[in-house]
């Protein structure tokens, strides 16, 4: 019984913690002003990864606009599309580009919709400062540690020749966050699963404690929040194929050279919904200011041009 | 008489409230079972009870054939729970006669509430007490302990309970007759003999009852075992590795991205009826133990 009730609490806790964030971004002010009288709903629901960047957003739309009311879920990003592609939401926050299955239910219930892509999110693999022997890493060597058939027991020496012969201790994402499912996505394919012997959490805060304590970890999870515990972690440059290593940071993700561990996320918006002024007046205000919320919130700003090419699609979408 | 009417209405009305507050607690229950088990039919009917409570794999994430054998987690609640209890029984038990037998009041008024106030430390104190100083004192015994581990997560769970277990066996010691340890005296016994060899067996329903009651607040703890015992799915009773507990998966996967109605989301929910047998079946011995210490002395 006191389980459930924890659960509760724990949602109730990250909703304040998400709230606490939105406070913060409010209190930077903004630029742009449009409010001119708008009023009703705009309605979103969807990726967890997306929120941050939405739910602020959200929150400078309505300090310009006091009569719309904007409303954000989480339910994931196909949680939030099969709201979606029945109707029932206006916007769609995605980490993913949408599905063949999903694109049916939309056709089926006659909604047509423009895919936006609002920002990056980068994933970075982390080792401990105290690792010498990690000069970069490639995505085969991480497809190796990380394919459900890797064994128990896997040691360094068994990823390259010269590493120590110590057992790997991995730290990662649990399997139900996006970062997780892109990660798998990126490095394993779509043949391969994940091991699921590693030390998986949610919450990043206890990643970044588990790898800064074991000289033999390795970890990964969202670029944002190794900039910000970089004084107790190394991150490891990743190679693909024949190119050579690189570095995550703004500028490699920016210019995707840091591939392919980086990638766009997106928000759906449906031609039914663009009909209401106020949805299409917050998806223009949300493309304007894009850039600057999403580097608040941790994650890499698209370039001018890109903001500027999607903000076309949009307006050629809504004629 | 319009008074005495009047008080009429009165009692009515009060013992309608206090029978309104009694049936919202009955609703409560009822209502968590409800949810509990409709959730789990819905997951039992994708996935079979049999494999769900036999098998010794937890991958609830392989794309080919998903793995729910809840005995891995089983297993990270259960090594906990041992450890805890091996820590809260003899402490609890000794401070429970100390006090009961032994103590003076001066020592009583000062023992009393420094144990209520570890009764009333949140558990996400404890959790990080467990992580950030419990540990590295083991670890400079045992350098190969993992940061996230059973065992000092289990050992500040066990300190977590010895309230429990000390206050309820305190109460159950001095519940028994005093003619009991006054023959004992007569007869020439030690004040530890009349203790060991009389009160405490003559408590013993009440002393079993506490213990069991501190270990189904154990088996339900979330918090300490989500910050300090990791988050690793592990088949092991080896109190030095990282495991994952029932409670732990249902807080980790609860705050995560969860499609709702997928089998993912049910499985909370079956993991959670299968921790509520558990928790049930230790009330109903508790329960069946105390109906027989009634008896006992009426």
């Amino acid at each position: 019984m006191i389980n459930c009730i924890k659960i509760q609490v724990m949602k109730v806790l990250n909703k304040i913690a998400a709230l606490g964030l939105v406070a913060l971004l409010a209190s930077c002010g903004s630029s742009s002003s449009e409010g001119e009288g708008l009023s009703g709903k705009v309605s979103i629901d969807g990726s967890s990864t997306v929120y941050p960047i939405t739910a602020g957003i959200a929150e400078y739309y309505g300090e310009e606009n006091d009569n719309v009311e904007v409303l954000v879920g989480v339910s994931g990003t196909g949680g939030g599309f099969k709201k979606f592609c029945i109707g029932q939401t206006d916007i769609n926050d995605a980490s993913r580009p949408i599905k063949d299955k999903e694109i049916a239910v939309a056709e089926e219930n006659n909604i047509t919709y423009q895919q936006l892509s609002v920002a990056y999110d980068g994933i970075a693999v982390v080792i401990n400062p105290a690792n010498d022997w990690v000069d970069h890493i490639t995505t085969e060597e991480l497809q190796n540690i990380w394919k459900s058939d890797a064994g128990a027991d896997l040691k360094w020496s068994d990823i390259r020749e010269g590493w120590p012969e110590e057992k790997i201790q991995l730290y990662g994402p649990g399997d139900a966050s996006g970062t997780y499912d892109y990660f798998n996505e990126a490095i394993l394919g779509k043949e391969l699963s994940c091991r699921n012997d590693y030390n998986a959490s949610e919450n990043d805060n206890m990643l970044v404690k588990g790898v800064a304590d074991d000289k033999y970890a390795l970890g990964y999870f969202g670029l944002a929040y190794y900039e910000e515990n970089k004084e107790t972690l190394k991150v490891a440059p990743v190679k693909d194929g024949e190119n050579a290593p690189v570095t995550p940071s703004l500028t490699t993700v920016m210019d995707k050279s840091y591939s392919p561990l980086s990638r766009p996320i997106f928000i759906y918006v449906s031609s039914e919904a663009i009909k209401k002024a106020q949805v299409k007046s917050f998806v223009e205000f949300y493309l304007e200011n894009a850039a600057e919320v999403s580097k608040k919130v941790g994650y890499i700003p698209m370039t001018e041009e890109e903001y500027t090419a999607q903000k076309d699609i949009f307006q050629s979408f809504c004629k | 008489m319009k008074s005495r009417a009047n008080i009429r209405v009165k009692e009515k009305f009060i013992e309608g409230l206090l029978f309104l507050s009694a049936s919202l607690t009955i609703l409560t229950t009822v209502g968590i079972i409800w949810v509990l088990s409709s959730e789990s039919i819905s997951f039992f009917q994708e996935i079979s009870p049999l494999d769900f409570f036999t098998s010794t794999e937890w991958a609830p994430s392989n794309r080919e054939a998903p793995k729910y054998g809840v005995l891995v987690l089983l297993s990270g609640t259960l090594t906990t729970t041992a450890i805890a209890t091996l820590v809260a029984v003899p402490i609890g038990l000794t401070l429970a006669v100390y006090l009961a037998v032994y103590s003076g009041p001066t020592i009583r008024k000062w023992i009393k509430p420094a144990l209520e106030l570890l009764a009333a430390v949140p558990t996400v104190v404890y959790g990080y007490f467990a992580l950030s100083v419990l540990t590295p004192i083991i670890r400079e015994v045992f350098p190969t302990l993992p940061l996230f581990n059973a065992l000092s997560a289990g050992i500040v769970m066990g300190i977590m309970i010895i309230p429990i277990v000390s206050s309820l066996s305190e109460d159950a010691i001095r519940s028994v007759p005093k003619t009991l340890a006054e023959a004992s005296y007569g007869l020439g016994a030690t004040k530890f003999q009349t203790a060991f060899k009389v009160l405490v067996p003559a408590a013993s329903s009440g002393i079993t009852v506490s213990i069991i009651l501190g270990i189904a607040r154990a088996i339900g703890e979330t918090m300490i075992v989500a910050i300090a015992a990791g988050t690793k799915p592990n088949l092991t009773f080896n109190p030095m590795g990282s495991v994952m507990t029932i409670t732990t998966y249902m807080a980790e996967t609860a705050s995560g991205d969860v499609e709702f109605g997928s089998i993912r989301y049910k499985s909370i929910f079956a993991v959670g009826i299968t921790l509520f047998l558990f928790t049930l079946i230790l009330n109903l011995i508790s329960f069946y133990i105390k109906k027989r210490v009634r008896n006992e002395y009426e």
